[in-house]
């Protein structure tokens, strides 16, 4: 008999099935992967083997774990299967560690709890676990409060608290979601190191995270488990047409085409530019520092690089959405000045953004057809309405919805078609210049796939120059012309997409490639490229920013910030480009 | 911490400054003086002592006499409680008015409290339905009537409990009064309580909490009690304020020698020194309450802690 056996389970929600009739088995220290979409049950299942099911949830069929049921059980039985036979990993640490309370408090209770320790004894098993997570002076973070460490120190304690009653099986509910790439690489490299015999049933919507970590795969769609089986042997031939379109849509960082470069004329020039906030009483936070890049017309460029890299001050920068501190932005021969709202508005017309969360860009308050027409009041006055409502009936077209969308509101729109909606607002303007700011990392591998050709369709129409701003290499593969790294405020490797993917030449753009997954099983996870995680941007590092991660930093890294120069196809800022060989 | 402490301190004194001024002209507004009285007074005896207590100087010369005697910590003489100093006067009410209080509160946060929580873990249920229902009850029916209907039943009728203050012994006295005292605040806790803890009991590490096998007593005693304490403690600042005015009221109906009946009978007889005195006095000791709520707050709460 399998340690965990799940048969016939349907979760229902007034008489809406959420799971339909799901049945898998676990084994002892096997590992599975449970992908789908959002919506596609994946959570709820995972909510349903621990009894943590709101009360209003309708449950059905049959959860045993070592030959106890789980449905209906007694809260003294559920406790028992709790934290000592299963542990769960949920994907916002902030959210689901107690923000009042120090970590260490948090994880000794779980022992007091469940009598495996007292005392003194608890605090040392305790240190012990954080020290096997990895924390840094495991003995001071007993102390420390959760927003007083960084997400991935967190999904560190998460982990501990997970493991600290020795489970037999390990929930991971999207783990790395929302954690940076080379963060997500160092905690499913630790995932795999503490697991030992424990079994892992990893929830995720990246096929790469299940590529490289899972023997075996189930496949949800729309509460339905569609597929299942040996990895391998899914990744090679899908048993159903929903895991093929999963695979098709997600994108591969180490093949594919990338878009060859765009020969256009410089339309926007960004030089030296830098930004600074002030960060209460703590001082100077250095957000963008020195700056210098170009847009072509008609060309796509991705800004990539984890939190903290500045990508996203940058273009507010030069919207004038944050204040730049010094630099200069031209724009189609002319300087771009001030404030967003003293500009003149033929050049605030020209310059158009989209931002990542598309529901909550959207005004709840309003109708589609009010957003959309929105700028045309600003900025075409002198439109009558029912010319208004033409032009947006058009542009709806244009990106792929249609009338009966109009007097729609944004909560009645999936986020597919609020991101559409995003985009429309953004193009009725006819603007010259379209900036991303991480547009489609909220989306599902599908959706994305169909954002992303549509902004592909409507650059290839109109001459658009795209500023793609994302954390996501493999999208900025599929998707850009050029690619520009950052990385704490400084912009380390700009070249041309191929160039880049295939030979790059600063140590931090390989290893942040090497750090994303490929969702193919036959390639084996690379081992996690970077120690540590991004530094304080009040105190960033002398000389190159990047020197402490830095396998190849040698003295003049740590003394002398690295100069831009021409290596190869790629304009590099790195004191050893020339000598290091990164392609190993 | 300290540095925002002293900060919020001299923050207060425009606060201070502003209620003195008020209540000076306030008190002074009121038709009538200190020593009008049924039997009048020949004139030059009614002039003497106007002049002795100064009330023949114009209000500005009295407002900055009075200020001045302030500054030195001189709340100056009652007129009307012949030989004894506002300060005296403070010194013998504010310790029963205290024990008042301090008990009244205490009552009301333990029972508001657990009642909230209760309520809270039985939404929408019998236990949840009954508790709304008095807390409902007890916020909409005002002190001045809750006393003399609790004074009807228990003492009057049933005999239970002394109906006032003077000739009894012992803690009986304090019953009644304190439980009229405390009952608007019983029910105002226990809504800010339960809306609170539905709150946090719903928020995401309450789950992991349960995720770990935590039983439910222990996920409030350790998880959410705290967090579900923050908005109470913000409340805790006007229910000071609401359990000083419902004194005034209570120390009437039950005839305690306490400072909300000598702020009554001050009033009454235009004791204006024994007026202000007690409106600085507890409008200084409201601010320094507040303070202290603020400070515990971050104590409670490590974000707000580091700033």
């Amino acid at each position: 008999m399998s340690f965990l056996e799940v048969n016939g389970l349907t979760i229902a929600y007034g008489g809406k099935r959420v799971v339909d009739d799901v049945s898998f088995a676990i084994d002892y220290s096997e590992s599975v992967g449970l992908v789908g979409e959002s919506g596609s049950g994946k959570s709820q299942t995972a909510l349903a083997l621990l009894g943590l099911l709101p009360e209003q949830a309708e449950v059905h069929g049959d959860i045993v774990v070592d030959g106890v049921s789980v449905i209906g059980a007694s809260a003294k039985q559920l406790s028992r299967i709790r934290a000592r036979r299963i542990g769960i990993v949920f994907q916002d640490s902030m959210q689901a560690l107690n923000p009042y309370l120090k970590i260490g408090k948090q994880i000794r209770q779980i022992l007091l709890w469940h009598d495996l320790a007292t005392g003194d004894d608890a605090d040392a098993r305790v240190i012990r676990m954080f020290e096997r997570v990895g924390l840094p002076d495991p003995e001071r973070q007993f102390q420390v409060y959760p927003h007083e460490l960084s997400g991935g120190m967190r999904q560190r304690v998460m982990l501990a608290a997970a493991l600290i009653a020795e489970p037999d099986l390990l929930i991971a509910d999207e783990p790395t979601t929302a954690l940076d790439v080379t963060v997500q690489a160092q905690i499913l490299e630790l995932l795999e190191e503490l697991r030992d015999n424990t079994a892992l049933l990893l929830i995720t919507h990246d096929l790469g995270i299940v590529a490289g970590h899972c023997e075996r795969m189930l496949v949800f769609e729309s509460g339905r488990l569609v597929d299942a089986g040996a990895t391998t042997s899914l990744f090679a031939s899908p048993g159903h047409a929903h895991t093929r379109a999963l695979l098709d849509a997600a994108p591969r960082i180490d093949s594919g085409n990338a878009p060859a470069p765009v020969n256009g004329r410089t339309i926007l020039c960004a030089e030296a530019v830098e930004v600074t906030y002030r960060d209460g009483e703590r001082g100077q936070l250095h957000a963008v520092n020195g700056v210098n890049l170009l847009l072509r017309e008609g060309e796509t460029l991705a800004v990539v690089g984890e939190s903290g890299s500045g990508k996203s001050s940058l273009v507010r920068a030069v919207l004038g959405l944050v204040p730049m501190i010094s630099g200069r932005v031209v724009y189609a021969g002319a300087s771009l000045e001030g404030p967003v709202q003293t500009r003149p508005v033929a050049q605030r017309r020209d310059l158009q953004l989209i931002f990542q969360d598309p529901v909550g860009a959207l005004n709840p308050q309003m109708r589609v057809q009010e957003i959309v027409g929105e700028p045309l009041l600003v900025h075409e006055p002198g439109l009558t309405s029912s010319a208004r409502l033409d032009r947006v009936r058009a542009i709806l077209v244009k990106v792929g919805l249609e009338d009966s969308h109009l007097r729609r509101y944004p909560h009645q729109l999936s986020g597919g078609q609020a991101q559409r909606i995003a985009i429309a607002r953004a193009l009725i303007l006819e603007p010259k210049v379209l900036i991303c700011d991480e547009a489609v990392a909220a989306l599902d591998g599908s959706v994305r796939e169909q954002v992303l050709a549509l902004l592909r369709q409507v650059q290839r129409e109109s001459g658009l120059s795209i500023i793609f701003i994302s954390h996501d290499l493999a999208v900025v593969r599929s998707i850009s012309h050029r690619v520009a790294v950052m990385y704490m405020g400084c912009l380390v490797e700009v070249a041309d997409n191929e160039q880049l993917f295939s030979q790059p030449r600063h140590p931090y753009t390989k290893a942040l490639i090497d750090a994303v997954p490929v969702p193919d099983p036959i390639v084996a996870p690379k081992k996690a490229a970077l120690r540590g995680e991004v530094g304080s941007l009040l105190h960033p590092p002398s000389g190159c920013v990047f020197h402490p991660r830095c396998d190849y930093a040698k003295d003049i890294c740590k003394k002398e910030q690295p100069e831009a120069m021409n290596v190869g196809g790629s304009r590099v800022a790195c004191h050893r480009a020339k000598e290091i060989d990164l392609t190993t | 911490m300290l540095r925002y402490a002293l900060l919020r301190l001299l923050g207060a004194i425009p606060t201070l400054l502003l209620v003195i001024v008020l209540a000076f002209l306030m008190v002074h507004a009121a038709p009538g003086g200190p020593f009008d009285d049924e039997r009048v007074l020949p004139t030059d005896v009614a002039a003497n002592i106007q002049a002795a207590y100064h009330l023949d100087e114009s209000l500005p010369q009295q407002f900055f006499r009075y200020m001045s005697g302030l500054l030195r910590g001189d709340l100056g003489p009652s007129y009307r409680y012949r030989d004894y100093s506002v300060s005296e006067l403070i010194g013998r009410g504010f310790p029963i008015s205290l024990q008042l209080g301090a008990l009244a509160m205490a009552l009301a946060l333990i029972v508001g409290v657990s009642a909230g929580t209760l309520a809270a873990l039985r939404q929408n249920k019998l236990p949840d339905r009954i508790v709304m229902f008095f807390a409902m009850t007890g916020i909409s029916i005002p002190v001045f009537v809750i006393a003399p209907v609790l004074v009807l039943l228990f003492a009057v009728k049933l005999h239970w409990l002394p109906a006032g203050w003077s000739g009894v012994t012992g803690p009986a006295k304090f019953i009644l009064p304190v439980i009229t005292l405390a009952l608007p605040q019983i029910a105002y806790i226990a809504r800010l309580t339960r809306a609170s803890m539905i709150d946090i009991l719903g928020r995401d590490f309450i789950r992991t909490a349960r995720a770990q096998g935590l039983g439910t007593a222990t996920i409030i005693r350790v998880h959410a009690l705290k967090p579900a304490m923050l908005p109470v403690l913000s409340y805790m600042g006007p229910a000071i304020a609401a359990i000083v005015t419902g004194s005034v009221v209570v120390e009437e109906v039950f005839g305690i020698p306490g400072l909300g009946q000598f702020f009554v009978r001050g009033a009454g007889n235009r004791d204006y020194t024994l007026v202000l005195g007690i409106v600085i006095f507890y409008a200084t000791l409201i601010v320094s309450l507040n303070l202290v709520v603020d400070v515990l707050y971050g104590a409670l709460d490590p974000r707000v802690r580091r700033r």
